[in-house]
């Protein structure tokens, strides 16, 4: 096995500049003092479903997290580098991250209904109080819309006013992409969600994972390398050195990076020799 | 083995002594308990009827009356008081469970920590001395205002406890809906911590409904009925205190009475408290 040069891999596997809906570049980001992850660029092809995978501790999902601008919403946390969305840096000063939100959204590793809402208000929560929209009519149709995007109208069509948390697990995390989707995102990030669900959730959410890539740009974090290799059509393997610092070793499209990984450490996770 | 067998033996007598007097103890506190409340409901019962409920006092000598006014000026005084602890209360609470770090946070902590071992009637003073003697008359507003500081340490720390208790992850949630972070704290986090803050609010309450020492130069008492909380007013706590030490045996019965009504009054708080927390194993 030949060696490679570390981070001539590290850019974008997408060549045409209009097809990158989502473009971090030099992100950095920091817990307090502790640097968690170091200069992660990456580039995210429009209406595809790109993987972020690694080990854990490598920082992957500090990485999600600073694509939405909500790992500063943590006290002490921090961020430095660009993410540009359709040629505006979400970082910029001028740009209100409150906003910025609600156009790239977020579905997180276990399900989170808010558990005093129904299923009803759960999914209307976003336009209800962003100001979106207040019209009752207006909010069932998003509701239905919302809920039949992520594959759950049929099961709940008849008890939308039941509480969120009489769902199942996997309802319950359909219900959080339903809730995502209704406030009509560009950008929906996936933080290992199928995580705490059972093999049969998994697979209803990674079914519904292609559906959503021909509408939005999905990123998923996971470290179940199946499921990457499954879903995704590009791939990024992101590692921790030695002080427990991230970044990205390699991103490829899928196929490549499970067939012909150029990393040797990429070749040593996707084999299981670590991880 | 004979050694084995007598430290065998003492052991299981001391185990023995040991079971018997934790026993005898506990048994002590509830009897004890029990014994109170069986005291209070045997002499109170027979003071409880219509007119104990709803008449005015009736002057000296004149046997009959009730507490009526006392019952609707502690209750004008409770909820006053809870008009002002709750906000001050629950929003501290917000401070210390999501924003507050460092040396600012503890210090409203210990602050709050010491202001609930502030004797009652130390607080009763200083609301007398801010509310009474400028306006040169005892007032209902005076007294609520003792109680709310009396309520605000136990609101503060339920409030955060209650708030702290809510995930992460569900605040998280509406940020990445784009709600800006006060949205996600009405619509979501508040919410999800009400049946707490509820609780709370209901120790709270029952911890100063039966207060009589903030009351000596707050309230002060009335013989009317008194709604303006402007005015002297009438509590069950202070007519309890009156007619005790009264030399009238009518008197003492109604200050039995009156225990007693405020003794149910705790108990229906407790009893709420626990329902407000009803189902909450099945939340999480």
């Amino acid at each position: 096995m030949q060696m490679t040069v570390v981070g001539a891999t590290n850019d974008a596997p997408v060549e045409d500049e209009a097809d990158v809906a989502l473009r971090a570049r030099s992100i950095s980001a920091w817990y307090g003092t502790k640097l968690a992850i170091r200069d992660v660029s990456l580039d995210f092809r429009r209406h595809s479903i790109s993987a972020i995978m690694g080990p854990s501790g490598c920082g992957k999902t500090t990485f999600l997290r600073c694509l939405n601008r909500i790992h500063e919403s943590a006290l002490g946390a921090r961020t430095t580098g660009e993410v540009m969305l359709d040629g505006t840096n979400i970082y910029d000063p001028d740009v209100n991250p409150v906003v910025t939100r609600r156009r790239i959204g977020m579905v997180f590793q276990r399900p989170n209904p808010f558990p005093t809402m129904t299923i009803f208000e759960n999914v209307v929560s976003g336009p209800r109080y962003t100001g979106l929209s207040g019209n009752p009519r207006e909010l069932r149709d998003i509701a239905e819309e919302a809920l039949r995007g992520a594959a759950l109208f049929d099961e709940v069509k008849d008890k939308l006013d039941d509480p969120a948390l009489s769902l199942s697990g996997g309802q319950q995390q359909r219900l959080c992409i339903a809730r995502a989707l209704a406030v009509q995102p560009e950008v929906l990030l996936m933080d290992e969600p199928t995580s705490a669900l059972d093999p049969l959730s998994t697979l209803k959410i990674e079914e519904l994972m292609e559906q959503l890539a021909t509408a939005y740009t999905v990123v998923i974090v996971t470290h179940n390398l199946q499921q990457a290799a499954r879903v995704s059509h590009y791939a990024a393997f992101m590692l921790g050195d030695a002080d427990r610092v991230g970044s990205v070793i390699e991103y490829a499209p899928t196929q490549q990076i499970f067939t012909h990984p150029t990393d040797r450490r990429t070749e040593d996770y996707i084999t299981g020799r670590f991880g | 083995m004979i050694a084995g067998a007598r430290l065998a033996a003492s052991r299981r007598v001391s185990g023995l002594v040991g079971v018997i007097l934790t026993g005898f103890c506990s048994a002590l506190a509830a009897g004890l308990l029990i014994l109170i409340l069986g005291y209070v409901v045997v002499q109170g019962w027979g003071a409880i009827n219509p007119a104990f409920l709803t008449q005015l006092p009736h002057p000296v000598g004149v046997s009959g009356g009730g507490v009526a006014n006392g019952i609707v000026g502690t209750l004008i005084i409770v909820a006053l008081a809870m008009l002002m602890a709750v906000p001050v209360g629950v929003l501290t609470g917000l401070y210390l469970a999501i924003y507050g770090r460092g040396l600012t946070a503890e210090c409203v902590r210990f602050l709050a920590e010491v202001l609930s071992g502030v004797p009652s009637i130390a607080i009763g003073l200083f609301a007398y001395t801010i509310l009474v003697q400028p306006f040169r008359h005892f007032s209902g507003l005076s007294a609520a205002f003792a109680f709310a500081i009396l309520m605000l340490p136990l609101m503060i720390r339920t409030s955060e406890e209650a708030i702290r208790g809510v995930p992460t992850a569900i605040r998280e949630g509406a940020l990445a809906l784009g709600l800006p972070d006060y949205g996600g704290v009405i619509h979501v986090v508040l919410p999800a911590a009400r049946p707490l803050i509820v609780t709370g609010l209901l120790l709270a309450i029952a911890r100063v409904t039966g207060e009589t020492a903030p009351l000596l130069f707050t309230a002060f008492g009335s013989e009317f009925w008194e709604l303006n909380p402007g005015n002297p007013m009438a509590t069950l706590a202070m007519q309890i205190f009156k007619y005790a030490i009264s030399p009238y045996d009518d008197w003492h019965r109604q200050a039995w009475g009156g225990a007693l009504l405020l003794i149910l009054a705790v108990l229906v708080l407790n009893v709420g408290a626990r329902w407000a927390l009803r189902g909450r194993a099945k939340r999480s």
